[in-house]
Protein backbone atom coordinates (compact mmCIF):
# COMPACT_ATOMS: atom_id res chain seq x y z
CA UNK A 1 0.00 0.00 0.00
CA UNK A 2 1.61 3.54 -1.02
CA UNK A 3 2.02 6.27 1.20
CA UNK A 4 -1.21 8.27 0.41
CA UNK A 5 -3.85 5.46 0.82
CA UNK A 6 -2.38 5.30 3.70
CA UNK A 7 -2.51 8.94 4.19
CA UNK A 8 -6.55 8.69 3.20
CA UNK A 9 -7.36 6.12 5.71
CA UNK A 10 -5.79 7.99 8.33
CA UNK A 11 -8.10 11.41 7.75
CA UNK A 12 -11.00 9.39 7.51
CA UNK A 13 -10.11 7.49 10.61
CA UNK A 14 -9.95 10.27 12.30
CA UNK A 15 -13.11 11.72 11.01
CA UNK A 16 -14.94 9.10 12.53
CA UNK A 17 -13.05 9.02 15.42
CA UNK A 18 -13.63 13.46 15.48
CA UNK A 19 -17.58 12.67 15.33
CA UNK A 20 -17.54 9.61 18.13
CA UNK A 21 -15.30 12.32 20.50
CA UNK A 22 -17.88 14.60 20.22
CA UNK A 23 -20.97 11.90 21.02
CA UNK A 24 -18.52 11.66 23.95
CA UNK A 25 -18.39 15.07 25.02
CA UNK A 26 -22.49 15.45 24.59
CA UNK A 27 -23.02 12.00 26.88
CA UNK A 28 -20.89 14.00 29.65
CA UNK A 29 -22.86 17.02 29.22
CA UNK A 30 -25.69 15.26 29.62
CA UNK A 31 -24.51 13.32 32.63
CA UNK A 32 -23.66 16.45 34.39
CA UNK A 33 -26.78 17.87 33.85
CA UNK A 34 -28.44 14.88 35.09
CA UNK A 35 -26.49 15.32 38.37
CA UNK A 36 -26.93 18.87 38.80
CA UNK A 37 -31.01 18.04 38.21
CA UNK A 38 -30.79 15.42 41.04
CA UNK A 39 -28.35 17.37 43.74
CA UNK A 40 -30.98 20.35 42.79
CA UNK A 41 -33.78 18.44 43.50
CA UNK A 42 -33.15 16.99 46.29
CA UNK A 43 -31.70 20.53 48.08
CA UNK A 44 -34.59 22.26 47.30
CA UNK A 45 -36.46 19.74 49.60
CA UNK A 46 -39.30 19.12 47.32
CA UNK A 47 -42.00 16.48 48.14
CA UNK A 48 -39.91 12.84 49.11
CA UNK A 49 -42.60 10.68 46.81
CA UNK A 50 -41.36 12.88 43.90
CA UNK A 51 -37.82 13.05 44.47
CA UNK A 52 -37.08 9.59 44.88
CA UNK A 53 -38.18 7.88 41.71
CA UNK A 54 -36.81 10.94 39.59
CA UNK A 55 -33.13 10.66 41.28
CA UNK A 56 -33.59 7.02 40.74
CA UNK A 57 -34.51 7.02 37.30
CA UNK A 58 -31.22 9.57 36.62
CA UNK A 59 -28.95 7.79 38.24
CA UNK A 60 -30.25 4.50 35.54
CA UNK A 61 -30.14 6.72 32.77
CA UNK A 62 -26.66 7.96 33.41
CA UNK A 63 -25.06 4.70 34.21
CA UNK A 64 -26.86 3.44 30.97
CA UNK A 65 -24.54 6.33 29.36
CA UNK A 66 -21.60 5.43 30.93
CA UNK A 67 -22.08 1.65 30.14
CA UNK A 68 -23.38 2.25 26.33
CA UNK A 69 -21.02 5.20 25.71
CA UNK A 70 -18.23 5.12 27.58
CA UNK A 71 -17.46 1.85 28.03
CA UNK A 72 -18.50 1.10 24.23
CA UNK A 73 -21.37 -1.33 24.58
CA UNK A 74 -23.34 0.41 21.95
CA UNK A 75 -20.45 -0.93 19.49
CA UNK A 76 -20.69 -4.55 17.07
CA UNK A 77 -19.39 -7.33 19.09
CA UNK A 78 -20.47 -6.77 22.73
CA UNK A 79 -23.08 -9.09 22.62
CA UNK A 80 -20.85 -11.75 25.12
CA UNK A 81 -20.15 -8.80 27.26
CA UNK A 82 -23.53 -7.15 27.46
CA UNK A 83 -24.92 -10.86 29.01
CA UNK A 84 -22.20 -10.27 31.56
CA UNK A 85 -23.33 -6.87 32.74
CA UNK A 86 -27.04 -7.60 32.60
CA UNK A 87 -26.52 -11.21 34.44
CA UNK A 88 -24.66 -8.98 37.38
CA UNK A 89 -27.72 -6.42 36.94
CA UNK A 90 -30.13 -8.77 37.18
CA UNK A 91 -28.52 -10.90 40.32
CA UNK A 92 -28.15 -7.01 41.62
CA UNK A 93 -31.75 -6.57 41.30
CA UNK A 94 -32.59 -9.45 43.10
CA UNK A 95 -30.14 -9.07 45.99
CA UNK A 96 -32.16 -5.03 46.90
CA UNK A 97 -35.48 -6.55 46.56
CA UNK A 98 -34.32 -9.42 48.66
CA UNK A 99 -32.66 -7.45 51.45
CA UNK A 100 -35.17 -4.57 51.44
CA UNK A 101 -38.69 -6.73 51.03
CA UNK A 102 -38.56 -10.38 52.17
CA UNK A 103 -35.70 -10.90 54.95
CA UNK A 104 -36.95 -9.34 58.45
CA UNK A 105 -34.86 -7.21 60.47
CA UNK B 1 8.36 -16.44 21.50
CA UNK B 2 8.56 -13.92 19.64
CA UNK B 3 5.84 -11.44 18.59
CA UNK B 4 5.91 -8.09 16.49
CA UNK B 5 4.27 -5.62 18.32
CA UNK B 6 4.99 -2.85 16.55
CA UNK B 7 2.29 -0.41 15.47
CA UNK B 8 1.56 0.17 11.78
CA UNK B 9 -1.11 3.02 10.89
CA UNK B 10 -3.48 0.39 9.15
CA UNK B 11 -4.08 -0.94 12.49
CA UNK B 12 -7.76 0.77 14.18
CA UNK B 13 -7.75 0.34 17.21
CA UNK B 14 -4.81 -0.84 19.33
CA UNK B 15 -6.40 -1.96 21.76
CA UNK B 16 -8.18 -5.22 19.99
CA UNK B 17 -6.03 -5.75 17.76
CA UNK B 18 -3.66 -8.46 19.20
CA UNK B 19 -5.38 -12.13 20.62
CA UNK B 20 -4.09 -11.23 24.07
CA UNK B 21 -5.66 -7.66 23.86
CA UNK B 22 -8.82 -9.23 23.05
CA UNK B 23 -8.34 -11.93 26.15
CA UNK B 24 -8.01 -8.82 28.33
CA UNK B 25 -11.28 -6.91 27.23
CA UNK B 26 -13.30 -9.59 27.56
CA UNK B 27 -11.45 -10.78 30.93
CA UNK B 28 -12.04 -7.74 32.22
CA UNK B 29 -15.82 -7.80 31.63
CA UNK B 30 -16.10 -11.27 33.12
CA UNK B 31 -14.49 -9.65 36.38
CA UNK B 32 -17.01 -6.28 35.78
CA UNK B 33 -19.74 -8.68 36.38
CA UNK B 34 -18.61 -10.14 38.92
CA UNK B 35 -17.97 -6.70 40.46
CA UNK B 36 -21.70 -5.73 40.13
CA UNK B 37 -22.89 -8.51 42.27
CA UNK B 38 -20.78 -7.87 44.69
CA UNK B 39 -21.28 -4.18 45.17
CA UNK B 40 -25.15 -5.23 44.63
CA UNK B 41 -24.61 -6.97 48.01
CA UNK B 42 -23.18 -4.21 49.69
CA UNK B 43 -25.82 -1.80 48.51
CA UNK B 44 -28.42 -4.30 49.47
CA UNK B 45 -27.01 -4.37 53.38
CA UNK B 46 -26.69 -0.82 53.48
CA UNK B 47 -30.19 0.10 52.20
CA UNK B 48 -31.83 -2.43 54.95
CA UNK B 49 -29.52 -1.05 58.06
CA UNK B 50 -29.40 1.96 56.95
CA UNK B 51 -32.23 3.43 59.80
CA UNK B 52 -30.26 1.19 62.61
CA UNK B 53 -28.42 3.78 64.15
CA UNK B 54 -28.09 2.81 67.63
CA UNK B 55 -29.17 6.31 68.94
CA UNK B 56 -26.17 7.71 67.00
CA UNK B 57 -26.15 10.26 64.21
CA UNK B 58 -27.85 9.59 60.87
CA UNK B 59 -27.41 10.35 57.58
CA UNK B 60 -29.57 13.71 57.82
CA UNK B 61 -26.98 14.65 60.67
CA UNK B 62 -23.83 13.67 58.24
CA UNK B 63 -24.42 14.15 55.54
CA UNK B 64 -23.53 17.35 53.28
CA UNK B 65 -24.57 17.96 49.60
CA UNK B 66 -21.52 20.47 48.21
CA UNK B 67 -19.07 18.06 49.45
CA UNK B 68 -20.43 14.99 47.83
CA UNK B 69 -21.23 17.36 44.55
CA UNK B 70 -17.52 18.08 44.53
CA UNK B 71 -16.37 14.87 44.24
CA UNK B 72 -19.18 13.30 41.73
CA UNK B 73 -17.74 16.22 39.43
CA UNK B 74 -14.46 15.46 40.04
CA UNK B 75 -14.78 11.06 39.11
CA UNK B 76 -16.88 12.24 36.22
CA UNK B 77 -14.36 14.47 34.85
CA UNK B 78 -11.68 11.94 35.19
CA UNK B 79 -14.28 9.37 33.76
CA UNK B 80 -14.49 11.88 30.66
CA UNK B 81 -10.21 12.76 30.28
CA UNK B 82 -9.95 8.88 30.25
CA UNK B 83 -11.98 8.85 26.70
CA UNK B 84 -9.87 11.49 25.78
CA UNK B 85 -7.01 9.65 26.57
CA UNK B 86 -7.80 6.74 24.58
CA UNK B 87 -9.50 8.87 21.89
CA UNK B 88 -5.75 10.03 21.71
CA UNK B 89 -4.27 6.07 21.68
CA UNK B 90 -6.84 5.23 18.98
CA UNK B 91 -4.53 7.84 16.87
CA UNK B 92 -1.26 6.21 17.80
CA UNK B 93 -0.19 9.71 20.01
CA UNK B 94 1.25 8.60 22.85
CA UNK B 95 1.91 11.53 24.46
CA UNK B 96 -1.72 13.28 24.53
CA UNK B 97 -2.37 10.06 25.67
CA UNK B 98 -0.11 9.64 28.84
CA UNK B 99 -0.81 13.91 29.90
CA UNK B 100 -4.95 12.90 29.80
CA UNK B 101 -4.39 9.71 31.57
CA UNK B 102 -2.21 11.95 33.81
CA UNK B 103 -5.05 14.55 34.24
CA UNK B 104 -7.12 11.51 34.95
CA UNK B 105 -4.86 10.31 38.09
CA UNK B 106 -5.08 13.73 39.12
CA UNK B 107 -8.62 14.13 39.15
CA UNK B 108 -9.05 10.72 40.96
CA UNK B 109 -6.15 11.75 43.55
CA UNK B 110 -8.61 14.58 44.41
CA UNK B 111 -11.61 12.81 44.73
CA UNK B 112 -9.68 10.52 47.02
CA UNK B 113 -8.58 13.21 49.39
CA UNK B 114 -11.99 14.19 49.71
CA UNK B 115 -13.27 10.67 50.67
CA UNK B 116 -10.49 11.03 52.88
CA UNK B 117 -11.24 14.02 54.62
CA UNK B 118 -14.85 13.06 54.18
CA UNK B 119 -14.76 10.24 57.16
CA UNK B 120 -11.94 12.08 59.09
CA UNK B 121 -15.42 14.19 59.29
CA UNK B 122 -17.51 11.86 60.49
CA UNK B 123 -15.03 10.13 62.44
CA UNK B 124 -13.78 13.22 64.64
CA UNK B 125 -16.79 15.52 64.84
CA UNK B 126 -19.79 13.38 64.41
CA UNK B 127 -17.60 10.04 66.68
CA UNK B 128 -19.87 7.98 63.59
CA UNK B 129 -17.30 5.18 63.22
CA UNK B 130 -17.28 1.21 61.76
CA UNK B 131 -18.40 0.23 65.18
CA UNK B 132 -20.64 2.64 66.23
CA UNK B 133 -23.98 1.67 64.40
CA UNK B 134 -25.34 -0.95 62.25
CA UNK B 135 -25.76 2.16 59.68
CA UNK B 136 -22.04 3.05 60.48
CA UNK B 137 -20.58 -0.56 59.40
CA UNK B 138 -22.93 -0.61 56.69
CA UNK B 139 -22.17 2.88 55.22
CA UNK B 140 -18.18 2.52 55.87
CA UNK B 141 -18.26 -0.97 54.22
CA UNK B 142 -19.79 0.03 50.89
CA UNK B 143 -18.03 3.50 50.33
CA UNK B 144 -15.15 2.37 51.69
CA UNK B 145 -14.85 -0.73 49.47
CA UNK B 146 -15.47 2.04 46.06
CA UNK B 147 -12.75 4.12 48.05
CA UNK B 148 -10.20 1.02 47.77
CA UNK B 149 -11.49 0.38 44.07
CA UNK B 150 -10.00 3.50 43.53
CA UNK B 151 -6.80 3.24 45.19
CA UNK B 152 -6.67 0.04 43.58
CA UNK B 153 -7.21 1.74 40.02
CA UNK B 154 -4.96 4.81 40.86
CA UNK B 155 -2.11 2.74 41.74
CA UNK B 156 -2.88 0.54 38.55
CA UNK B 157 -2.21 3.79 36.51
CA UNK B 158 0.56 5.13 37.99
CA UNK B 159 1.86 1.58 37.34
CA UNK B 160 1.54 1.46 33.62
CA UNK B 161 2.26 5.21 33.00
CA UNK B 162 5.78 4.86 34.62
CA UNK B 163 6.39 1.60 33.62
CA UNK B 164 5.63 2.58 29.75
CA UNK B 165 7.04 5.85 30.25
CA UNK B 166 10.12 5.77 27.76
CA UNK B 167 8.51 2.60 25.99
CA UNK B 168 5.77 4.55 23.78
CA UNK B 169 2.42 2.79 22.41
CA UNK B 170 2.71 -0.76 21.15
CA UNK B 171 0.28 -3.44 20.57
CA UNK B 172 1.79 -4.81 24.10
CA UNK B 173 0.80 -2.25 25.96
CA UNK B 174 -2.30 -0.41 24.36
CA UNK B 175 -4.50 -3.62 25.93
CA UNK B 176 -3.59 -2.58 29.22
CA UNK B 177 -4.22 1.24 29.16
CA UNK B 178 -7.46 0.05 27.32
CA UNK B 179 -8.48 -2.46 30.00
CA UNK B 180 -7.30 0.40 32.70
CA UNK B 181 -9.92 2.76 30.95
CA UNK B 182 -12.97 0.46 31.23
CA UNK B 183 -12.47 -0.36 34.90
CA UNK B 184 -12.08 3.36 35.44
CA UNK B 185 -15.38 4.15 34.21
CA UNK B 186 -16.72 0.77 36.24
CA UNK B 187 -15.90 3.19 39.33
CA UNK B 188 -17.74 5.95 38.04
CA UNK B 189 -20.52 3.78 37.40
CA UNK B 190 -20.79 2.55 41.19
CA UNK B 191 -20.52 5.86 42.76
CA UNK B 192 -23.06 7.06 40.43
CA UNK B 193 -25.48 4.54 42.40
CA UNK B 194 -23.59 5.58 45.26
CA UNK B 195 -24.12 9.09 44.85
CA UNK B 196 -27.79 8.54 44.63
CA UNK B 197 -28.66 6.23 46.98
CA UNK B 198 -26.02 6.73 49.86
CA UNK B 199 -26.33 10.55 49.50
CA UNK B 200 -29.34 12.11 48.02
CA UNK B 201 -31.72 9.26 49.28
CA UNK B 202 -30.02 9.79 52.62
CA UNK B 203 -30.89 13.73 52.91
CA UNK B 204 -34.39 13.48 51.08
CA UNK B 205 -35.78 10.29 54.05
Amino acid sequence: MTGTNINKINSFRKQKQKEEMKHQVITFALMIIFTLIAFIAVGSGMNKTYVLPLILILAVVQVGFQFYYFMHMKDKGHAVISSMIYGGVWVAILAVLTFTTIIWW
Amino acid sequence: MSQDFSLNPEIQDPAKATHEGKNKYIGLWFFLGGETVLFASLFATYLSLRNSTAGGPSSQDLFGLELVFVMTILLLTSSLTSVYAIYHMKNHDFKKMQLWFGITALLGLGFLGFEIYEFTHYITDYGFTFRSSAFGSAFYTLVGFHGGHVVFGLSWLIALMVRNAKRGLSLYNAPKYNTFAIYWHFIDVVWVFIFTVVYLMGMVS
